[in-house]
């Protein structure tokens, strides 16, 4: 019996839809594996935020400190290193998040530890550990595992696993000085800002034509632009969209842009990363276009039409103004 | 301010059909054209923007074969002053953090103020390589980083959060940075401008002068097996003429009550 480390990521006082996920899923390893679960807490003023998640596992460790006001990554590997040292868990979990993506090799290296990321699934068969994970672009699937060590660390894609409370867990808090700082922080926190504030709300839209890479060349987007007006509805892009310059962010739909709820969701050229896919969970409809078979967008579609974009948009665009027009 | 970036050579896999290599243990790579990884053009790009801006030097540096030279023409062409590649053998016997030993052990021996990687390769999806060497060369480190300004030996970054957030960040000297897509527009290469950049110093070490054990090396993730998605019940699919598609298509809308 052993412990799995869960490190709760947490924002502007809430905590974030990762870390339940993680709960659920340490939670389903310590039921199969007679091992506990205990989330590491480290946050300012943080009380409120342990009480979310006190259903959800044994122990918490709360760490509260002005510093841990902020993530700062540098500072939680100091402290969740030392914790480790102190309980040595088999697994630590951290969410393959922009904050989780910095922290989990510095800490696996600080630690000694092998380290998977963005991991889709984990098991321990016959008690070795081994991981689920995607390649290129998730048109490969890979399953790992790892050489003998004390501990594992691995990081948790997001929208994998469940957000629910898993069986009857009651935590007992336990408070924890953080270690005095060793040296002052070279990294310091300034201010969030918006990156995706626009004058059009895609996440109001009810039919979104959204665009990707597919469309090859910049003035190749009119051609989009011209059949959502034709259907009546918005445009939208996948991320190369707004990397090239060629559509404003607050038109970009997934994990990092915004997530959309829209009737139907028309994907014009997109391959599907799972970044996007997470931005349209809530779509209705979804219906794709994509001359390859093999792109993940048509997994998750509910229509697919596999085929030259440049053939059907046309096509497509004519005979929605014949419909409206009657 | 001299700035090292780390790059990586990965095939071009969108709208190619994968096969499995007989070992089960990665892709089949001698039909695939390769490209620089997207993140690393994004980032060689941003180093030569500081350069032009600030003065000092852009070194490029990839571990690899002599096929991955290519890579490095082309950050030479967009505006690198040196490269390095490191002679390494066979790759399939490194994880990520070997690399990232081996790249950490190179540019601990380079002048540099800034060190620049791709937040992530589009091959294996890692992301690691990054901050493991922030944390073996002892340095600062941002990640996803969509925003750089330098101030009084300082730097301002913007780093991308989910869901539409940035984070700005103060932070010193040295550091590195992870590089997210977007940050700026990378230039057009020419085969002219590669060619004009043969002139330019490209650098081959071999493993063996770095000093690092096999032991050192060894990988501590191991690929069991790489297999396609499973076959799952996905879209439904439309064929037809373009025409037969389209109606489908309208007929659609209309039911789902989005069709004015």
């Amino acid at each position: 019996m052993s412990e799995i480390f869960v490190i709760v990521e947490h924002r502007l006082n809430e905590i974030r839809d990762i870390t339940f996920e993680m709960l659920w899923k340490a939670c389903e390893l310590a039921q199969t594996h007679s091992h506990t679960v205990t989330a590491i807490l480290l946050g300012h003023e943080a009380n409120s935020l342990a009480q979310q998640i006190s259903d959800r596992a044994d122990k918490i460790l709360l760490s509260d400190d002005e510093r841990f006001k902020n993530f700062n990554a540098g500072a939680y590997k100091e402290v969740i290193a030392g914790l480790i040292k102190e309980s040595n868990p088999i697994l630590t979990l951290i969410g393959n998040t922009a904050w989780g993506m910095e922290l989990a090799p510095c800490l696996a290296v600080s630690m000694g530890y092998p380290l998977a990321t963005d991991c889709t699934d984990i098991a321990f068969q016959d008690g070795k550990l081994v991981a689920e994970r995607q390649m290129y672009d998730g048109k490969i699937f890979s399953r790992v595992s790892f050489t003998d060590s004390p501990g594992y660390i691995l990081s948790v894609r997001s929208g994998v696993f469940a957000k629910d409370p898993l069986g009857d867990r009651k935590a007992e808090i336990v408070k924890r000085d953080s270690p005095p700082e060793q040296a002052p922080s070279k990294k310091e926190f300034v201010e969030y800002v918006e990156t995706a504030a626009g004058e059009v709300d895609i996440g109001q839209a009810e039919l979104l034509v959204s665009v990707g890479r597919g469309i090859g060349e910049e003035e190749n987007i009119a051609m989009v632009r011209e059949l959502a007006e034709a259907l009546g509805g918005i445009v939208s892009c996948s991320r190369p969209i707004v990397d090239k310059n060629w559509l404003p962010k607050y038109l970009q739909v997934g994990t990092s842009g915004k997530s959309v709820s829209p009737k139907v969701y028309l994907a014009v050229g997109i391959s599907g990363a799972f970044q996007h896919m997470a931005g349209i969970s809530g779509a209705g409809t979804v219906i794709a276009i994509n001359k390859d078979p093999k792109a993940p967008i048509f997994r998750g579609a509910d229509y697919g039409i596999v085929d030259d974009l440049f053939k059907i948009v046309p096509v497509l665009k004519q005979k929605a103004q014949e419909v409206r027009k009657k | 301010m001299d700035i090292v970036v780390c790059v990586k050579r990965v095939p071009l896999t969108e709208e190619v059909d994968l096969m499995i290599d007989a070992q089960k243990k990665g892709i089949k790579k001698d039909q695939l054209a390769f490209v620089l990884n997207d993140w690393d053009n994004y980032a060689i790009e941003e180093a030569v923007l500081i350069k032009e801006k600030h003065g000092g030097t852009v070194t490029a540096v990839t571990v690899g074969n002599e096929d991955d030279e290519e890579v490095l023409r082309r950050c030479l062409a967009m505006g690198a002053d040196r490269a390095i590649r490191v002679e390494a053998g066979d790759m399939s016997r490194f994880d990520s953090y070997g690399i990232a030993k081996i790249l950490s052990r190179v540019v601990k021996d380079q002048p540099y103020d800034l060190v620049f990687t791709g937040v992530l390769a589009n091959d294996d999806y890692h992301s690691m390589v990054g901050m493991m060497m922030a944390e073996e060369l002892g340095v600062n480190h941002v990640n996803m980083v969509i925003g750089i300004e330098v101030e009084d030996g300082r730097l301002r970054t913007t780093s991308e959060l989910e869901g539409g957030l940035g984070e700005v960040s103060l932070i010193e000297l040295p550091a590195l940075l992870a590089i997210q897509t977007g940050i700026n527009e990378p230039r057009y290469v020419s085969i002219l401008g590669i060619r004009k950049a043969a002139k330019k110093e490209l650098k081959v070490m071999d493993l063996s002068e770095l000093g690092l054990s096999d032991e050192e090396l060894a990988p501590r993730v191991l690929i069991e097996e790489v297999y396609l998605p499973p076959e799952t019940e996905g879209a439904q699919i439309l064929s037809g003429d373009p025409d037969t598609i389209a109606a489908t298509v309208v007929d659609i809308l209309t039911k789902k009550g989005v069709m004015g």
